[in-house]
């Protein structure tokens, strides 16, 4: 560890440490301590993971009342459920106010209570304590009001996508959202407002630290070079890479970030590529001209033709490329994390759609995809890497130079220089 | 090589003419699957692709999801014949960096039992685990593997197979770079 050291002052924190920008010598750089230090990561958890909204899940996971689902949310294990009596969403700690013991046991399902097995304390969907056995042992004065499951201090949804927070204090999700929320407005109005979570999930981890993550997901510069093998698998099926990937990024506040380009292959809704077959054609034109007929040829193009990659600071990825991933992540240590990435699809899909949507997904994504594995791999080469020492910092400046192209990373900078101000402190 | 020869010398795959699929023994089974097992060790993967038939299927469903089939679930792998071919030459290629240079891999195969004929496939079960050693790390997958064989000029061939993981998550396993 050479943090102590290398710090130009020791009154800066770390994100200063650790976050180098010298925007006229457009130079930005990345100590690599931000990825290997325990004690950055531990103060990542207070700083970061403790005043950010993250990611539960999406409100189609959970249509009917007391329909929930089990989350790891931040590495606290809680779980999101309908209100059998009130439709809305709660989403609890999962642990028993009485002794401890987890509350919900199953990953999902559908309950009108929640019990815990080990004293039976009994809980209703909307967390309120309604059994307790040998109440007499209190006389009267346990307070069942009180002892109700422990309510994540903040629980708010945007078009379907579930946030909590644990910081009573944080701004509200649209506020926090800025510049992403039209970027999730695309993708939600592309599927006529009706995003569906396809059953499935793929639940991975890597030997890497978290941060690895977040660039990769939305860095389009390594795509030639990493991915040669899913490029060479999409020309073996005709389809058309000359235009390659063109295209801009974007910073959108508050740590968010995306990068749009011109998709080289096919979209579900609705680019046509070969892989899908001649007989896809009309009904991938019809799809087209229904976002058409409705959005206009602008933003109809944009939903069509466009790939996205974003970023919603700190850990949530929706890329709405060959198919639509949602994706998040946790770190585990400085040089671990866990991922859980789902796709979503529009609700009334045709059933041949939805096929092609689903192959599509997995000719890039996933672990057992084309593109994935070496994914993983490089980020894990990376962490080895840092390992190797004698190289202090990262480089992020490509593109400083210029109006940042999908090539740049003007997008990891700037999701950099929001964890920075967090971990200087700025909440 | 082609699909009609056998594999090797000791796999006794060719059955006569006339044996129909209901004859099919388990120890014929169990040669092809110790077969498909060794080619898949040994990395011969344009070999494993002609125990397949041209109409085959090879998936897994996603760990929480067992159920699941690439009609309408997301799979962590839902490859028809064309896509186990664009695996195979993407797995051989050295630029699948996930494997490459490959893992060690080492497929055991058991429990293997015959379930019947119906619609002219017959249905194998078996269990498998698989340890994979790649760069000081070790992995193992768990699980059970259905098969669906058919004879094709006169000797049996795979026409689908799931692999169902017992695993819960793919955590520390990370990825099915290898096949399974």
């Amino acid at each position: 560890m050479t943090l102590l050291e290398e710090r130009p002052s020791p009154t800066l924190g770390t994100g200063s440490r650790c976050v180098d920008e010298d925007r006229a010598g457009m130079r930005f750089r990345v100590h690599r301590d931000a990825m290997t230090s325990e004690e950055v990561f531990r103060e990542e958890i207070e700083k970061i993971f403790a005043h950010t909204w993250l990611y539960v899940g999406h409100e189609s996971e959970i249509p009917g009342p007391g329909d929930y689902v089990r989350r790891p949310v931040a590495g606290r294990p809680l779980f999101m459920v309908r209100g059998a009596k009130s439709g809305r969403v709660n989403v609890f700690h999962n642990t028993c106010t009485h002794r401890g013991a987890v509350v919900c046991r199953q990953d999902k399902g559908t309950s009108k209570v929640f019990q815990c097995f080990y004293h039976a304390w009994t809980f209703d969907s909307e967390g309120k304590l309604v059994g307790v056995p040998g109440k007499d042992a209190y006389d009267d004065r346990l307070d069942m009001d009180a002892l109700g499951l422990g309510r994540v201090a903040k629980v708010e949804s945007y078009r379907g996508f579930v946030f909590c927070s644990f910081d009573q204090d944080i701004v509200d999700l649209p506020t926090y959202l800025a510049g992403a929320r039209e970027y999730l407005d695309l993708v939600v109005d592309a599927m006529d407002g009706d995003v569906q979570i396809v059953p499935g999930t793929n639940q991975y981890g890597m030997q890497a630290n978290w941060k690895l993550l977040v660039e990769n997901s939305i860095d389009g510069y390594h795509a030639a070079s990493t991915h040669d093998t899913y490029f060479k698998y999409l020309v073996s099926l005709g389809t058309d890479l000359s235009i390659g990937v063109k295209g801009v990024t974007k910073d959108l506040g508050n740590g968010h970030a995306v990068l749009e380009y011109l998709a080289p292959w096919g979209r579900p809704v609705a680019r046509w590529e070969p892989n899908f077959g001649e007989e896809a054609k009309p009904e991938i034109e019809a799809l087209r001209q229904r976002l058409v007929d409705k959005h206009g040829p602008e933003r109809a193009g944009q939903m069509c033709d466009v790939n996205r990659n974003m970023l919603i600071y700190p850990n949530l990825i929706i890329n709405d490329i060959m198919a639509v991933t949602v994706r998040t992540f946790m770190p585990t240590s400085p040089t671990s994390m866990e991922i859980t990435a789902w796709e979503a699809a529009p609700g009334d899909e045709q059933p041949e759609v939805r096929q092609r949507r689903l192959d599509s997904f997995l000719t890039f994504l996933g672990p057992g995809g084309f593109a994935t594995p070496d994914d993983i791999e490089a980020l894990e080469s990376c962490q080895q890497g840092f390992a190797s020492g004698g190289i202090e910092w990262n480089d992020i400046s490509r593109g400083m130079n210029r109006e940042p192209e999908a090539t740049d990373e003007e997008q990891m900078r700037a999701f950099w220089r929001r964890w920075s101000e967090q971990m200087d402190g700025a909440r | 090589m082609t699909p009609m020869t056998p594999m090797t010398p000791t796999a006794p795959m060719t059955l006569t003419a006339t044996s129909p699929l209901e004859e099919v023994t388990r120890p014929q089974v169990e040669d092809l699957l110790y077969l498909e097992a060794e080619l898949l060790d040994d990395w011969e993967l344009d070999s494993w692709l002609t125990l397949y038939t041209d109409d085959a299927h090879y998936e897994i469903p996603c760990t929480d999801d067992p159920g699941g089939t690439g009609q309408t679930s997301l799979m962590l792998i839902h490859d028809n014949r064309m896509r186990m071919a664009s695996r195979v030459e993407r797995l051989n290629s050295r630029k699948a960096h996930r494997e490459y240079p490959h893992s060690n891999l080492r497929h055991l195969v058991t429990n293997v039992r015959l379930h019947g004929v119906v619609d002219g496939e017959l249905k194998v079960r078996a269990s498998f685990l698989v340890n994979r050693c790649r760069a000081g790390r070790e992995t193992t997958y768990t699980g059970r593997f259905d098969y669906r064989l058919v004879l094709q000029d006169d000797a049996l061939r795979i026409r689908y197979k799931r692999v169902t993981l017992d695993m819960t998550s793919l955590r520390p396993a990370s990825d099915v770079a290898v096949i399974l």
